[in-house]
């Protein structure tokens, strides 16, 4: 069973922390995974994405477009310039909030997440919204949105990892203080649907 | 054995110490950096590690080592590679006693580098081998071989890869530690008729050379992974073929799928090139593709082949407008050649990876633009912020240098007017002040670049009489390539704690008579600094000391009084700090990012910005 996953968002959102946790949760069953990422120049504040491929019989670390199962988007904008990754029938998790670049205080040009979210939503009928900002706001911190978003993913179905898989991930991965907080992100989208 | 999940520098780095290395020198430097820091961390025997102070050093003591009959390697980038020419282009001759490969990095793209260049060329060029793996499985077993053929043919060899291979992750099967090899170097035996380079020595070398490369493609014919796929499938029997390597191997098999393969040579030692190897590739068909990044190696290899043996077969590739002459290969290029090379009528790629998911006439709505940016709290800003300020309406240039400062081109700060290469900043400030006397010439240089490459032209241009005011960006890191230590810092990769080098003792000794150091973020006092030493003839530098934000905590944070702001977004607009943005019509400042360095309270008209404890003077409180 191959799974070809994307993550993307903005430089310094967590993207590397969600791909290495499921990387790990899929070694540990025993899936070979291989992935690809964006480091270097662009990790200050530009477009990063994640590639992150599951199963037997996978050559490149990058896939090609039209193949991924699903997208972890967090951020709309860059979510939809990942789209051509998607594969027919594909799955979309996004945070619906909008991180606006640089460039658009300084030329006052407003970039519009919700326009971003439509047209998500037009072309992908399984797209998942999830609201990250009251979610972060509950939970009481910014800094598990990764974790949050990789709940709701797997709660899809679609990586075929269950959480479980993940805390046991997180647990190898983060201190035990951290734990606590990352367990209640990982479960929230499930909760309040 | 046992699986781990590494990045390909990881597994570079765990090869190097599964075939026993006894040093490692560097310069760091995208995508080749984690190989050496690897190593740093994980090495298990008494392997000695440094980040040296350039990459022509690097070479040099990786050369010494080799001499003593140690396991070397060398890292760096492509670009450092021409740093590090001079001794390479000699060492070519001299050749070494322990094994040494030279590991660079290339980057088609290019995603973080100034040139697209090749260093299959290179090895080429300098008659080296050359190693190029597909995947970081491939990268971690090269590079023991790749000390075998080094140590078995008494010669440096280069092991290259790209960006998508050093950085690709994947879950790879290495050597538990009770089955590393263990080296002990037998030591430098004087020799002076082989150690000392001489021209009658070079020349007979050189018919060694020559020789030796002519067994090297024969023993290179029969290495493993020089690999011939047959043709398979549906493909069976046709007279078309694929010649490729390094990571478009890997796009290839994708498009291509394992069911109707093209029958393919897999070229895993560009130089020497694998000759017996390829008339066996070549052999039954009319056709051939190269798929490959950079320049066309294989391609030209195969091209002269073919014509050496008068061979009825076409080769095509880059030469031919077959395959992109610049930039990276994805998967959808490699595809997209291969359609045209079968046409489209053909099943030679996986039908799946052809039919689009998206509705093609919805067009997305305007996607922002991201450049990279200086982060939030950032003193390169500061600094820049500052000179501009104290320049302006006079003739100026503003020569830049490579790091995170290459930044600060971006609007609003627009203070880079040329960036050509490590160090070059100085010299062309020279250069320009020649030729237009009334134009104030400044250079910008990182505290690690000035290390590794600006002190021969600081002193060029006090012998010379140059007029120009140097920038020093002291941050006390090496801060783009990930916070490496350097001779500034106080420390080594051997984790020792040694004397800091000192910036102003090293320009005082060059003959500079003003040397200033300058906080910054002490906004006034930066742009009276820049005013006065400006006006002074002569070479003087300034440097603006302050650690990058990435290697101190946070001093607090700034908030807008929204009483008194005016919403004249004087703030915005001229810093361009990626913490402050407009909500709802308003400057606000996001506390996620902000480190409360204060440079955009000291600009603000009306007091409006406040907060940023700050310590080490920069409080405005």
């Amino acid at each position: 069973m191959n799974k070809n996953i994307v993550l993307c968002g903005v430089g310094g959102q967590g993207t590397v922390l969600a791909s290495k946790l499921i990387a790990a949760a899929a070694m540990e069953k025993g899936i070979p995974v291989m992935s690809a990422e964006t480091i270097g120049m662009a990790q200050r504040g530009g477009s990063v994405f994640s590639h992150l491929r599951m199963g037997e019989n996978v050559y490149s670390p990058m896939i090609a477009q039209n193949t991924a199962d699903i997208i972890l988007g967090f951020e709309p904008g860059e979510t939809v310039r990942m789209l051509p990754y998607l594969k027919r029938n594909g799955t979309v998790v996004v945070s619906s909030r909008a991180i606006m670049p640089v460039t658009s205080s300084l030329t006052d040009s407003c970039y519009n997440g919700e326009s971003m979210i439509e047209y998500i939503k037009r072309n992908v009928d399984n797209t998942i919204v999830i609201d990250t900002d009251k979610a972060c706001e509950e939970l009481g911190s910014s800094k598990v949105l990764n974790v949050l978003l990789l709940g709701a993913a797997v709660s899809t179905g679609v990586i075929g990892l269950s959480k479980e898989d993940i805390r046991n991930a997180l647990m190898k991965r983060l201190p035990e203080k951290l734990l606590d907080l990352n367990f209640k992100a990982l479960d929230y989208v499930e909760l309040h649907r | 054995m046992h699986t781990e999940f590494l990045m390909g520098n990881e597994a570079i780095a765990m090869g190097a110490i599964a075939a026993g290395v006894n040093l490692i020198s560097g310069y760091p430097g995208t995508p080749s950096t984690e190989v050496l820091e690897t190593v740093a961390k994980k090495r298990t025997n008494d392997c000695y590690v440094e980040w040296s102070v350039n990459e022509k050093v690097a070479m040099e003591v990786a050369a010494g080592a080799a001499y003593a009959g140690a396991r070397v390697m060398v890292t760096m980038k492509q670009v450092g590679l021409n740093v590090a020419a001079d001794p390479l282009m000699s060492l070519e001759y001299i050749g070494v006693k322990g094994g040494m490969v030279i590991l660079v990095a290339d980057d088609p793209g290019p995603i973080s580098s100034q040139t697209e260049q090749d260093t299959r060329q290179f090895s080429i060029f300098s008659k080296l081998p050359c190693f190029d793996p597909v995947s970081a499985q491939e990268a971690y077993e090269m590079v023991q071989e790749a000390f075998d053929y080094s140590e078995k043919y008494h010669t440096p060899v280069f092991l290259r890869p790209t960006t998508r291979v050093c950085h690709g992750y994947a879950s790879i099967e290495i050597k538990d530690e009770n089955e590393y090899r263990k080296i002990a170097p037998e030591g430098f035996v004087k020799d002076s008729k082989r150690w000392v380079i001489f021209p009658r020595l070079s020349y007979s070398n050189h018919k060694k050379i020559e020789e030796r490369n002519v067994k090297l493609a024969e023993d290179f014919s029969e290495y493993g992974k020089n690999k011939i796929f047959p043709a398979k499938g549906k493909q069976e029997g046709s007279r078309r073929g694929i010649a490729t390597g390094g990571i478009s191997f890997t796009y290839t098999m994708e498009a291509m799928g394992c069911e109707n393969m093209l029958k393919l040579f897999k070229v895993a030692t560009p130089h020497p090139f694998p000759e017996k190897a390829a008339l066996r590739f070549l052999e039954g068909l009319d056709e051939v593709l190269c798929i490959e990044e950079l320049d066309p190696v294989i391609e030209r290899a195969l091209t002269y082949i073919a014509g050496k043996y008068q061979l009825p077969v076409k080769i095509y590739g880059k030469l031919t407008h077959h395959v992109a002459n610049a930039g990276e290969n994805t998967i959808d290029s490699v595809m997209a050649s291969i359609k045209a090379f079968v046409g489209e009528t053909e099943e030679a790629i996986v039908k799946e990876l052809d039919s689009a998911a998206m509705d093609s006439a919805d067009l997305p709505p305007e996607l922002p633009v991201r450049p990279p940016v200086l982060c939030a709290g950032c003193p390169h800003r500061a600094s820049f912020y500052a000179v501009k300020q104290a320049m302006k309406g006079k003739k100026t240039i503003f020569c830049g240098d490579i790091g995170c400062y290459t930044l600060g081109n971006a609007m609003p700060l627009d203070m880079v007017d040329t960036c050509l290469c490590m160090g070059a900043g100085l010299g062309i400030a020279q250069g320009v002040g020649h030729i237009e006397k009334d134009t104030a010439c400044f250079a910008f240089v990182g505290d690690s670049t000035f290390f590794a490459s600006a002190i021969p032209s600081v002193i060029n241009a006090v012998y010379n009489q140059a007029d120009m005011t140097l920038i020093i960006l002291d941050n006390s890191t090496t801060a783009m390539t990930g916070h490496q230590p350097h001779p500034g810092t106080g420390h080594t990769m051997m984790g020792e704690i040694v004397a800091k080098i000192d910036i102003v003792s090293v320009l005082k000794g060059i003959g500079l008579t003003t040397v200033e150091t300058v906080n910054p973020f002490e906004y006034s006092q930066a742009v009276e600094t820049v005013k006065r030493v400006a006006d002074e003839s002569g070479v003087k530098a300034i440097i603006f000391k302050a650690p990058c934000i990435a290697i101190v905590k946070a001093s607090g944070c700034m908030h807008i009084n929204t009483e008194k702001c005016i919403n004249c977004r004087k703030c915005i607009k001229e810093i361009g700090c990626p913490a402050l943005f407009i909500e709802n019509g308003k400057v606000a400042i996001d506390e996620s990012l902000c480190t409360g360095c204060t440079l955009c309270s000291q600009l603000c008209p009306v007091q409006a910005i406040e907060g940023g404890k700050a310590e080490g003077g920069q409080s405005h409180e």
